[in-house]
């Protein structure tokens, strides 16, 4: 099945979220003890409604934000007990705009973790050229030019490259496909599974669309109230009768023939 | 075609006013970018500290420029007359632009770019070196644009200082009514301004953020020159400031002054070795006397009706050997000497024009009284306000005027008479403008006006070091008659002969002041 095709060799935690309450400053609550275990090389898929804490789930994790109650873990660490720079720098992060620098080539906003991490020039190089190989743009074309040179979904896997550039063992993508027309979207989820299937990361990936999540997790989690509503393989999300989970899957029909 | 003769005539002189005026511009402008640019990254990332940052550059932009130069002559340390204190004025008000526009501009950009350094793993000063300055040196740039235009403009009143640049041919223009003179510095100036801001949009425009190939490397290398450039130019005017052994000898700001200030300047170059640096056109009595208590000025010449009332506080007084008295005790207390009267006395005179006098047959004051509520009056703002000027001698005369007396520059007044603009002014006995103008000096038939008897003023640690000068400006005593005086007015201001050729000939007409 599904879910079997990126599984892990062990069954080791990468990421886990333990009776996390989070309340943005003067704002409701985003996460109201929420509670989450992400092994080692999964895929998980965070749907839910706009406004349900999805991204605070990120920032969680890269200490973007700060844990306010419960404990989030990193590769069995307290995010409040790393360094908020090394546990970034581990930690590759694909925004919905992207984020690349506009004053920056591609090669030298590939090449931004690398040389803050002080790789030799060098390495540096052949890195970048690797990564722009990896995510289908040729190096030689693409490495020199400027982000608003590029079209939506090669700037999308340009922010891609940035973030996995020094191999981190966890990557974070937030809506990374939303701001895309639904055949480059499509493309990209193709892309995307290619990629996984030679770099295997744990990935947490953000979307508000069921299609989405089904095609890209190995794993589907369901935000509702700032809880998990529902967390298993996309199968068994389908086979759900939680009343939450319906009415993404009530939704999943006609957002899939919009897009094809 | 005469603006073109004037600049090549005095092409030296010329080309070092404007690279005085650049330095002075280049040297602020560069300071006030170097602590700008932290200061608004500083207020940016702190709005606390920010807010109240801003607003005091708020103020001091709000400032007068003159009246800024004003209260600068008395600091210690920043300070004084010349180029030091302009550059610092001219820094205050570059400032607020430039923290300004960083705040701003950094405060403008995406925050997504800023969030996705943070995710990075980026320190603060990692993200604000590669990603918030470089996105926002557009806007900073068109901070210092505005700095450095406005800079430019400023500067020209730096002249009013002693600080030198395009500015002295403006003010000297405005002093000997020339227009030449005025467009001479004013032209050049206009120029520069626009200069600067062509080249600076150009930069912007060069290191906008997503300019095409390899604008990086360029801002390091522009920086690095700018950088190396800005230490040659604050060191260069240093070195043409350094006044070691010199002799500060200042003039205020009219053609008499520049006159005397020179002649005082070339009898000593003349009679001794002693090294001479001349700061003219400093502006009021006000000026030469501040520059002088902070021993930035060492000698210059004084009227002693002036002494009396303006430095000296004390009331208005006709007997000449009274005056010169106390004004003598007046420095003798304050650390000056006062040497002996230099000849003239260049009293107030009221003056109509020419043919105005003739065809009502006008010859004294209250003669001109029965027509003067007809008339309109203009003055020099100090006449204006002085117990010996306009209020006093309203009262002795009677005289009435249409409407409230225009106040404007001392020198304008003989222009704005001539043409008609006004029908009754103030004016120094002395000068040259009388003749040219046929402007007609009424008698003051009930002796109101003080005397006003030329005197070189020197501070008395100067004259100690150099006692020498006592005999050799004594020289000088009695020399130079009303009449003397009014030719070399005259020649300077009429046949626009520089103050320089104007005292050499009057030197050249008196030998028996330069012998050894």
């Amino acid at each position: 099945m599904d879910g079997n095709r990126f599984s892990p060799p062990s069954a080791e935690i990468a990421i886990e979220f333990a009776d996390v309450s989070f309340r943005h400053p003067n704002g409701p609550l985003a996460l109201d003890g929420f509670s989450l275990a992400i092994e080692r090389g999964e895929t998980l898929a965070l749907v839910g409604r706009s406004g349900t804490g999805k991204t605070t789930v990120l920032k969680l994790i890269n200490s973007l934000l700060p844990t306010q109650s419960g404990v989030v873990r990193v590769e069995g660490r307290a995010t409040s007990e790393w360094n908020p720079i090394k546990l970034r720098r581990r930690i590759g992060y694909v925004l919905q705009e992207v984020g690349l620098f506009p004053h920056m080539t591609i090669g030298r906003n590939v090449a931004i973790v690398p040389r803050l991490e002080g790789w030799p020039e060098a390495r540096v190089r052949a890195r970048v050229d690797e990564l722009l190989n990896l995510v289908g743009l040729d190096p030689k074309t693409y490495a020199d030019r400027y982000p608003r040179e590029l079209s939506g979904g090669q700037r999308q896997r340009v922010g891609v490259a940035r973030a996995l550039a020094v191999d981190p063992p966890i990557l974070l993508m937030d809506e990374p496909f939303g701001a895309l027309d639904p055949l480059t979207r499509a493309e990209m989820r193709r892309e995307f599974q290619r990629i996984q299937s030679q770099v295997r990361k744990t990935v947490v990936c953000v979307t508000h669309d069921m299609g989405e999540a089904f095609s890209l997790g190995t794993k589907v989690g369901v935000l509702s109230g700032g809880k998990l509503a529902a967390f298993a393989t996309p199968t068994e999300i389908i086979r759900s009768n939680n009343p939450e989970v319906k009415i993404f899957i009530d939704s999943l029909p006609k957002i899939e023939t919009g897009e094809d | 075609m005469r603006l073109i003769e004037f600049w090549l005539n005095n092409s030296w002189e010329f080309l070092d006013a404007i690279f005085r005026h650049l330095a002075l511009v280049a040297a602020s402008t560069g300071i006030a970018v170097a602590a700008g640019v932290p200061l608004g990254v500083v207020s940016y990332r702190n709005p606390r500290v920010g807010a109240p940052l801003v607003g005091l550059a708020n103020v001091v932009q709000t400032i007068p420029s003159l009246a800024m130069f004003g209260f600068l002559i008395p600091m210690p340390l920043i300070g004084g007359i010349g180029a030091k204190a302009a550059v610092i004025a001219l820094i205050l008000y570059a400032l607020l632009p430039v923290i300004r526009t960083t705040t701003s501009g950094l405060k403008s950009i995406d925050p997504s770019a800023r969030e996705a350094g943070l995710a990075m793993g980026m320190t603060g000063r990692e993200l604000l070196y590669q990603v918030e300055l470089p996105l926002a040196r557009t806007a900073i740039l068109a901070g210092v644009r505005v700095a450095t235009v406005v800079g430019v403009g400023t500067a020209t009143i730096a002249a009013a200082i002693g600080a030198g640049g395009l500015g002295e041919y403006i003010f000297r223009g405005v002093a000997s009514v020339d227009s030449v003179m005025i467009l001479a510095g004013a032209i050049p100036a206009a120029a520069l301004a626009l200069v600067a801001d062509l080249t600076l949009t150009w930069l912007e425009h060069w290191f906008a953020p997503d300019r095409g190939k390899g604008g990086k490397l360029r801002v390091g290398a522009v920086a690095t020159a700018a950088a190396a450039a800005l230490l040659l130019v604050i060191g260069g005017l240093i070195w043409s400031e350094r006044s070691g052994g010199r002799l500060v000898i200042g003039s205020k700001d009219f053609t008499e002054q520049v006159i005397l200030g020179e002649l005082l300047a070339q009898t000593i170059e003349r009679s001794t070795k002693i090294n001479v640096q001349r700061k003219f056109n400093l502006g009021d009595t006000l000026v030469c006397e501040t520059a002088m208590q902070a021993g930035d000025l060492d000698l210059y010449v004084e009227y002693t009706g002036t002494a009396l009332t303006a430095i000296f506080k004390q009331p208005v007084m006709l007997d000449s050997a009274e005056v010169n008295r106390r004004v003598d005790a007046g420095y003798a207390a304050t650390g000056r000497v006062m040497l002996p009267p230099l000849g003239f006395n260049n009293t107030y005179v009221i003056l109509t024009r020419g043919d105005e006098a003739r065809r009502l047959g006008l010859k004294t004051i209250s003669d001109a009284a029965k027509y003067s509520p007809d008339w309109r009056a203009g003055f020099g703002s100090a006449f204006l306000d002085r117990e010996d000027g306009y209020r006093g001698l309203v009262q002795a005369y009677g005289l009435k005027f249409r409407g409230t007396p225009l106040a404007m520059n001392l020198s304008l007044t003989y222009l704005a008479l001539a043409e008609k603009q006004v029908d009754l002014i103030s004016g120094d006995a002395t000068n040259g403008l009388i003749a040219k103008l046929d402007l007609y000096p009424l008698e003051d038939d009930r002796r109101y006006f003080p005397p006003y008897h030329a005197v070189p003023v020197i501070r008395s640690e100067t004259l100690k070091r150099h006692p020498e000068l006592r005999a050799v400006l004594g020289r000088l005593a009695g020399k130079i008659s009303d009449q003397e005086m009014r030719r070399m007015n005259y020649e300077a201001d009429v046949e626009r002969r520089d103050a320089r050729s104007v005292v050499t000939a009057f030197l050249d007409r008196h030998p028996e002041i330069n012998q050894r």
